[in-house]
């Protein structure tokens, strides 16, 4: 067990040296989580315009779920993947277990439910400034969505960012479906949790650093385009 | 200039024509009865008090709101998709999308498959808004706004042209404008129907007024019969206590 600022400058050497292993681990969670955004946003954001711009009946119900599924527990989802694609189960034949592809699935379920959810507050807001509006210019609703999605855009995109943030930060569900497998699977946040169980410090503090770099570069990214959007009056 | 009866007199044919309209949302009956007909060119105000219903009314012409009871119809018969199509509004607080002053007419173009950059140019330049294309639609003035929708409100080439208080709160310039446009719709044979506090503007515009009082049109006339003998306790009561401010 190192002390904690032996690490602290073992991790700084890391980073500075860029080490290989450090930056195929974050290189891999990059890849996993901004992959998952695509999908959760290819996914979630028409869900949450279905959502916004339509009245049907059972609605309330399904809003009430999506707003439940945002809180869905990693680990739950990570065992949900984890029946699915082990063997015996009904997507076993694909052999995904053990892969990115796999903790990409588990991520994308995971926060799709986020973007869904936070890009139907979103757009059901602009929706209710714009029907009117939208009903005297005699607009259809593949129109009237399209309007919206455009005219919503810094906004759906603070939603993909943190969307990305929970992705990359999540740990649960990615050990379970990835394994935490060196040079396949092994994420930051699962390298941190297996080296921090083996008392080594200095890699799962490098990591921790990239870890809160990247959530310190996602928060910048969220208020400088809010801010981008505000000073043009499109926010 | 048809004269007092015969405004009340227009047959549902004659142009845009609401009959016998109720809307009680809950348990209010904010519209109660009211009938309107109206050539199918001209300039014609909506007078009335606060609450009365004007802008309610507007909104039922236009299609905005579904009346519990009554029709609206256009040139004698049911209002279609495509009559709707024909027709604009500009709302008393103009509500613009979040893009830049040229993409606001471009949106209401493309949306008609009608996107040409000449005629919103042209636009633009009639409500004084040239050489403002790339600035946000949101960092306008109150007065310029109102102009830009009121230019997006003409890319649709309106047959009617509906307009809730469009000069409220504007600088005298700003209305000025306004106006003139609407005189040269006018021009052009658009029915512009105009709901209005302002009584100058009804005087200097109008075709026609109707006064409308808890939800029912009371009087409908010239505007030189309305305001030199309105023969409603309720338009006589409206005009009387403007002399005295």
């Amino acid at each position: 067990m190192q002390s904690i600022s032996e690490a602290l400058g073992l991790a700084l050497g890391l980073v500075i040296s860029a080490d290989a292993d450090l930056f195929e681990i974050v290189r891999l969670s990059l890849y996993v989580s901004l992959s998952a955004t695509v999908l959760a946003c290819a996914f979630g954001l028409p869900l949450g315009a279905l959502l916004a711009t339509t009245r049907f009946r059972g609605r309330g119900v399904a809003l009430v779920i999506v707003n439940a599924l945002m809180g869905l527990p990693p680990v739950v989802v990570g065992l949900f993947v984890y029946l699915y694609l082990s063997r015996s189960g009904p997507l076993g034949f694909l052999g995904l277990l053990y892969t990115p592809t796999a903790m990409i699935i588990a991520q994308t379920l995971l926060i799709t439910p986020i973007v869904a959810a936070l890009s139907r507050q979103v757009l059901e807001d602009m929706d209710r400034e714009y029907a009117e509006q939208f009903r005297s210019f005699a607009l259809g609703w593949v129109q009237r969505v399209q309007a919206l999605v455009w005219d919503g855009r810094y906004a759906l995109l603070t939603v993909a960012l943190a969307g990305f943030g929970r992705a990359v930060a999540e740990v649960g569900a990615v050990i379970i479906v990835g394994g935490n497998i060196d040079h396949l699977t092994r994420v930051m946040t699962t390298a941190i949790a297996l080296e921090t169980s083996k008392g080594e410090l200095a890699l799962a503090l490098a990591l921790g650093m990239v870890l809160m770099t990247l959530a310190l570069v996602v928060n910048a990214l969220v208020y400088s385009v809010r801010a981008t959007a505000t000073r043009s009056a499109y926010a | 200039m048809r004269d007092t009866a015969s405004y009340l007199e227009l047959e549902a044919d004659a142009g845009l024509s609401a009959t016998d309209l109720h809307y009680a949302p809950g348990r209010s009956r904010l519209i109660d009865g009211l009938t309107l007909h109206l050539p199918d060119s001209g300039i014609h105000c909506l007078i009335g008090p606060n609450g009365a219903g004007k802008s309610l009314t507007l909104r039922l012409l236009h299609g905005l709101l579904t009346p519990d009871a009554g029709a609206v119809r256009w040139r004698g018969d049911t209002m279609s998709a495509s009559d709707r199509v024909a027709q604009a509004m500009v709302f008393q607080k103009p509500v613009l999308l979040r893009r830049s002053v040229a993409a606001n007419v471009d949106f209401v173009l493309k949306s008609r498959r009608s996107a040409d950059p000449t005629f919103r140019d042209a636009l633009l330049k009639r409500v004084g808004l040239e050489g403002r294309n790339r600035q946000p639609a949101r960092l306008l003035s109150g007065g310029e706004q109102q102009r830009l929708a009121l230019a997006r409100a003409l890319a649709i080439r309106p047959r009617v042209l509906f307009l809730d208080e469009p000069t409220a709160s504007l600088d005298p310039n700003s209305a000025r404008l306004i106006e003139e446009i609407l005189c040269e719709e006018r021009h052009h044979g658009t029915l512009c129907v105009l709901v209005t506090h302002d009584v100058g503007q009804a005087r200097r515009l109008a075709d026609s007024v109707a006064f409308v009082s808890v939800g029912r049109i009371v009087e409908h006339s010239t505007t030189d019969a309305f305001f030199r003998a309105p023969v409603s306790r309720e338009a006589r009561a409206y005009l009387s206590n403007l002399m005295v401010l």
